[in-house]
């Protein structure tokens, strides 16, 4: 069927949707569990497969749509619960909802295509941008892509106050999730004690980066500069608070009846359906699979660090917030070690060929200015060849896929983005659930719109 | 691991599953920077990745494409296998083993074509679409070819080594440039 037909033939579209619905209603509002995951995904097509400017048409946005109650409406684009530009065309019987399609694209602006245009020195500012709840995980996966292609080894030193800054930025992302999440459930005390949380985290971030987002810190060869004097005890109060503060969450929230009502048993996802739709993160821990990347591939220096893997049960709404509030305190326990551990030593490679010499030393030495004037005008040259490097971002898997042809500038970069994926699953989540409890599911789901667009 | 092993026979990685699986189809194996990479035909993708779901590669993480127009020589490609302008590149995980597995299937640019892998991987459906959206490869059967990120009635697949990034004419400096 071509968009042209349905567009302009209601009666197309209605007869698409009778044929493509379940008849048999038992088996429409089976839990997911009692049928085989593919089965559902594949001929009842969980996903509402129409045009996305089908709602468009004005006879078929009412109520006398298909059967006389079954709907089509859209949630979003503009929309304070959709956490960004995310449109949901939902079809509606009652209020049940059946059939979804997430449409995205608002916010794309071709930034896999601008990074072929930038360096690899400058390539880092640009990948920062698309996570932007947590873009020092965009800036690691980049480097570490880049630095395996490059074959070049960390010091310790770099490794750590990586891994230091990426667990802030899941703390970081996490608390802001709880903001959000706590928002859309009615709850305005937890969006003012989330963003108090990040608030102490960017300032920090701020004084380690220059910036409170978007930093460029972690870079091809190490980090853009050395933790700040006294970065021990900033951080240490910081994880002491937000430690204190997510008890505080446990009690706001947790117990509370309400907001169990509003989350438990809502928009489970089984295991075997979570790992068919390429699902990761919190979405798959829920569900009760224990694959966190820290853990399963060690990156960084994970392996030597004592941490939890937390993993839920049924994988219903609860079970991911419940994951991700129990995340911020590992994540707390991490950055308690990484201070106890802290290597000295370098904070990037000593290689003239991949980062800067310091400041100082090009005054006195002509090799250092050449070094730092072909650096910044022709850049790092990676060998050919291509690269797939995968972190755990708070999202789930954040990969990036790196071609080099020899030159200074990425032949192809490409972004796996963890929302991009896990938003696939929101329609096997929203499937006959109620239409108020979509909000939470989104919620849980924790989109990041610049990330899923690029 | 180097580039010297970028076409080195199957029996490199002896213990490797994946390469086990590849073999029993006469699948080139490669590798790159120490990552293991499959060259299936793009008639063999879908057995490929059947056989290797079967045998615990039960999640695609990710699934995108390069167009190689402009840097035909500087790939290496075992030799059995003939350079095309696209490639569509599948990375699909173990979690059971805790390995990667990369597939590169060649598509030529007379017949921007692929099968389409969402009936083994269900999760492929947005990533194909997005490949097809920005690459202009059409996965056949695919259940919802569609754009994903360009608006519906766009021209022109932005990836494409031959799009334009688009650029402002600047007064005084006529030598092209991105910005």
């Amino acid at each position: 069927m071509t968009p042209e037909t349905a567009v302009t033939d209601p009666a197309a579209i209605e007869k698409v949707i009778e044929e493509e619905a379940t008849t048999d209603p038992a088996a429409e509002f089976a839990p997911e569990a009692l049928t085989d995951p593919m089965q559902v995904l594949i001929e009842q097509g969980g996903v509402l497969r129409l045009p996305e400017d089908a709602t468009a048409d004005p006879n078929l946005s009412d109520s006398s749509f298909g059967d006389g109650e079954r709907m089509i409406i859209n949630l979003g684009p503009q929309h304070p619960s959709t956490h960004g530009v995310l449109r949901m065309m939902l079809e509606l019987e009652g209020e049940t909802v059946l059939r979804s399609k997430p449409i995205i694209g608002y916010l794309h602006t071709g930034m896999e295509k601008t990074a072929e245009e930038l360096t690899y020195v400058q390539g880092a500012t640009n990948v920062t941008r698309m996570d932007y709840l947590s873009p020092l995980a965009n800036e690691l996966c980049f480097s570490l892509a880049v630095e395996a292609l490059l074959e070049v080894e960390m010091p310790a030193r770099a490794t750590w106050i990586r891994m230091l800054m990426a667990e802030l930025g899941r703390i970081n992302s996490h608390v802001t999730w709880a903001a959000t999440n706590g928002m859309d459930l009615a709850s305005t005390t937890m969006m003012i004690f989330g963003f108090r949380e990040r608030d102490m985290l960017l300032s920090f971030f701020e004084k380690t980066t220059g910036v409170r987002m978007n930093h460029n810190y972690i870079r091809p060869g190490g980090v853009a500069a050395d933790l700040p004097d006294g970065w021990q005890d900033d951080v240490l109060a910081i994880v002491d608070t937000i430690e204190s503060r997510v008890d505080d969450y446990d009690q706001l929230l947790t117990g509370q009846p309400i907001f169990r009502e509003r989350t438990e048993g809502v928009g489970i996802i089984s295991a075997e359906l979570a790992l068919a739709m390429s699902a990761t993160g919190p979405i798959l821990r829920a569900s009760g699979v224990p694959w966190d990347l820290r853990r399963s591939m060690p990156y960084l220096a994970y392996e030597k660090v004592d941490f939890d893997v937390i993993v839920g049960t049924i994988g219903d709404t609860f079970d991911r917030y419940a994951v991700r509030l129990n995340e911020i305190r590992e994540s707390i326990r991490i950055v308690r070690q990484v201070v106890e551990k802290m290597p000295a030593g370098d904070y990037r490679v000593q290689d003239a060929k991949v980062t800067p010499p310091p400041r100082a030393r090009i005054d006195e030495s002509m090799e250092a200015l050449i070094h730092h004037f072909k650096l910044f005008t022709r850049g790092i040259e990676p060998p050919e060849g291509e690269v797939y490097v995968a972190v755990e971002s708070p999202r789930g898997e954040l990969g990036c896929y790196l071609v080099s042809d020899g030159s200074n500038k990425p032949y192809r970069l490409h972004v796996r983005a963890p929302s991009f994926v896990n938003l696939q699953s929101v329609p096997a989540l929203l499937r006959g659930g109620l239409i108020a409890d979509a909000v939470a599911i989104l919620s849980s789901v924790d989109p990041v719109l610049g990330e899923v667009d690029r | 691991m180097t580039e010297e092993l970028s076409s080195v026979a199957v029996d490199a990685a002896p213990d490797s599953f994946a390469s086990r699986v590849a073999s029993l189809a006469g699948i080139p194996v490669s590798f790159s920077r120490g990552q293991e990479v499959l060259h299936p035909r793009r008639d063999q993708l879908v057995d490929a990745a059947t056989a290797l779901r079967n045998a615990g590669f039960v999640t695609c993480s990710d699934l995108c494409a390069t167009d190689y127009s402009s840097a035909q020589e500087s790939r290496p490609l075992p030799e059995s296998i003939a350079p095309e302008r696209f490639e569509v590149v599948v990375n699909i995980l173990s979690l059971e083993h805790r390995r990667r597995v990369r597939l590169r299937v060649q598509v030529p640019e007379s017949d921007p074509t692929c099968p389409t892998l969402f009936f083994v991987y269900p999760g492929t459906e947005n990533m194909e679409r997005e490949v097809f959206d920005l690459f202009g490869i059409a996965f056949d059967d695919h259940p919802d070819m569609t754009r994903i990120l360009m608006p519906p009635e766009w021209e022109g697949h932005p990836l494409r080594k031959d799009y334009g990034v688009g650029r402002v004419p600047v007064q005084f400096k006529d030598a092209p440039g991105p910005r």
